[in-house]
């Protein structure tokens, strides 16, 4: 062993990451022989893509599958903290409709859900609202007219997703440290105040990240919407290519989009990250092993 | 009814979680403005009698009374009655507890954590409870760190901070649960000056602490709790310097 009388610096060749280099090479070749046999594929008609990527229809449907996306996640994610509220409640009566909600939804396809809310003319063919014991009709309308076909989409993206969502705020309700709940009980705050200033913000935390996940999964879901005939992307591509016969390439038109809508949504779910993450210390990344452990 | 110049009058108390006996007859008289030290082993029940003055545990038997109020339970008749939790809120408004691990809100300043009480809870102006606040926060010495998150805030700042946030409810009777239980050595002096300084302003305190120095200092009167009794209690100089039960002598010499 040598001995230094002073500090010296660590001056050493990083350690050598073969591996990464090889699976980056391979995956690269075998990327490009995909990409490459798509480009050169005869029966794809390259010009027919770019041509219909910014058509007026297109951008019209993607802009229906944004705004279906939002009005949707957002109608969830009110319903969703009620539901994850009810369910960690000492009351037995709203655990259960909170439990059997979550049941319902969770245990039926959303496709079947989503005809079922555009079928629902025909359980009820009409949407009456009355003064109870009384034949006074205080509204009443066709359900037809009450509900088209972009409502019902909403309603059956919407009530399906609370459902998932719920599970989510569930969790990070219960991530939040006990003592921050006796906390508040000490200072006497009322329960609908602990839940919105103390234990709602802490959740966001662990919440965020899955809503994300959750949102990026509702905007590719609208695309169901097309058997009730809502003018989203996916509705609005099988239009076209249902007269050009161009099914492929349309395809590609509405994959493209999709993928470039669900890319876009990642920054302003790091913006919310950032938001709800205050207050808690940072590792000093020389202590990650995993990029972004905390 | 009990007396009015007790700010806190146990009777009886008793506490089971599941089939163990925690507290198994606790009576227990605190004179207003005066400070009580609970001393005893882990596990002897201190911490779970002081949670059940302020109804954070709910009690089996006997009665808790704070300034004259039942805690928990309206009397009509014969019958008690189970308060809602906004009544049991309205009773906690003016009893501040200090927490072992402090428990402060981790997504707010220093300052937002004090104001946040009397804002929301007791309707007071913003204004008047922000100036409020930086007067507690600078009798705990820490002006400086108004807008600091807890993160960023030593243990003893911590404390500090909760301990400001619970006189920002200006409570008739503060609760310290091991309050320097969870700092380090050099951190704890900061903490116990600040109560000290509340006790030499007149506030009522229960404190479960083991710093034997403070409670000799500070406290009127010491309460040695072993295994769910009140083993001994009286002046510090007596249950500390000169227990007569041989359980308190014992604990005394491996805390010393």
């Amino acid at each position: 062993m040598t001995q230094t009388n002073e500090s010296v610096d660590v001056v050493a060749r990083p350690l050598r990451h073969y591996g990464r280099w090889f699976s980056a090479v391979l995956i690269a070749a075998l990327l490009g022989a995909l990409v490459w046999s798509l480009v050169t594929a005869p029966s794809i008609n390259h010009s027919m893509i770019s041509k219909y990527m910014f058509d007026p229809l297109v951008v019209d449907g993607a802009r229906t599958t944004v705004i279906l996306t939002v009005i949707s996640m957002s109608i969830a994610i009110v319903l969703a903290i009620f539901l994850a509220v009810m369910k960690l409640s000492t009351n037995p009566v709203l655990r259960v409709i909170s439990s059997t909600y979550i049941q319902v939804f969770r245990g039926t396809p959303l496709l079947v859900q989503v005809v079922f809310w555009g079928y629902l003319g025909l359980i009820y063919s009409d949407i009456t609202i009355s003064v109870p014991f009384t034949h006074h009709v205080l509204w009443s309308r066709p359900t037809s007219d009450a509900i088209s076909a972009f409502t019902a989409g909403v309603i059956a993206l919407a009530l399906n997703e609370a459902a998932y969502a719920a599970e989510v705020v569930r969790a990070g309700i219960q991530d939040v440290d006990k003592g921050q709940f006796e906390a508040a009980d000490a200072l006497g705050f009322s329960r609908a105040l602990t839940m919105r200033r103390v234990v709602l913000p802490q959740a966001m935390r662990t919440i965020v990240p899955a809503l994300g996940n959750e949102t990026i999964g509702m905007l590719k879901n609208t695309a169901l919407l097309e058997v009730l005939n809502v003018l989203e992307l996916y509705t609005r591509t099988q239009h076209i290519s249902s007269q050009n016969l161009a099914q492929v390439e349309l395809l590609i038109v509405a994959a493209v989009w999709y993928m470039a809508m669900t890319t876009v949504l990642s920054v302003p779910q790091r913006w919310l990250e950032k938001y709800f993450g205050r207050g808690t210390a940072q590792t000093p990344s020389s202590k990650r092993w995993l990029k972004g452990s905390k | 009814m009990s007396e009015q110049q007790f700010m806190v009058d146990a009777q009886h108390v008793r506490k089971s979680f599941g089939s163990e006996q925690v507290l198994k007859d606790i009576s227990l008289q605190i004179p207003k403005g005066s400070v009580t030290c609970l001393i005893g082993p882990s596990g002897s029940g201190k911490s779970t009698f002081l949670r059940c003055i302020n109804h954070l545990e709910k009690i089996d038997g006997g009665r808790i009374y704070v300034d004259g109020e039942l805690m928990g339970y309206r009397t009509k008749g014969d019958y008690l009655y189970e308060m809602s939790p906004r009544q049991i809120a309205q009773q906690r408004k003016h009893i501040g507890m200090v927490f072992q691990r402090f428990n402060l809100f981790p997504h707010m300043s220093a300052l937002d954590n004090v104001v946040i009480g009397p804002v929301q809870v007791s309707g007071k102006s913003e204004s008047e409870s922000i100036a409020r606040g930086k007067v507690l926060l600078d009798m705990v010495g820490l002006s400086g760190e108004l807008n600091s998150y807890p993160s960023q805030l030593s243990g003893g700042q911590q404390q500090r901070v909760a301990i400001a946030r619970a006189m920002a409810m200006d409570p008739k009777l503060m609760l310290f649960d091991e309050p320097t239980s969870a700092l380090d050595p050099e951190l704890v002096e900061d903490v116990l000056k600040v109560m000290q300084q509340l006790a030499q302003g007149g506030m009522t305190m229960v404190v479960v602490t083991h710093e034997m120095g403070f409670a000799r200092e500070v406290a009127q009167e010491v309460v040695f709790m072993d295994g769910g009794f009140v083993v001994e209690r009286g002046k510090p100089s007596q249950v500390i310097d000169n227990p007569t039960e041989e359980r308190t002598r014992e604990f005394v010499k491996s805390v010393l």
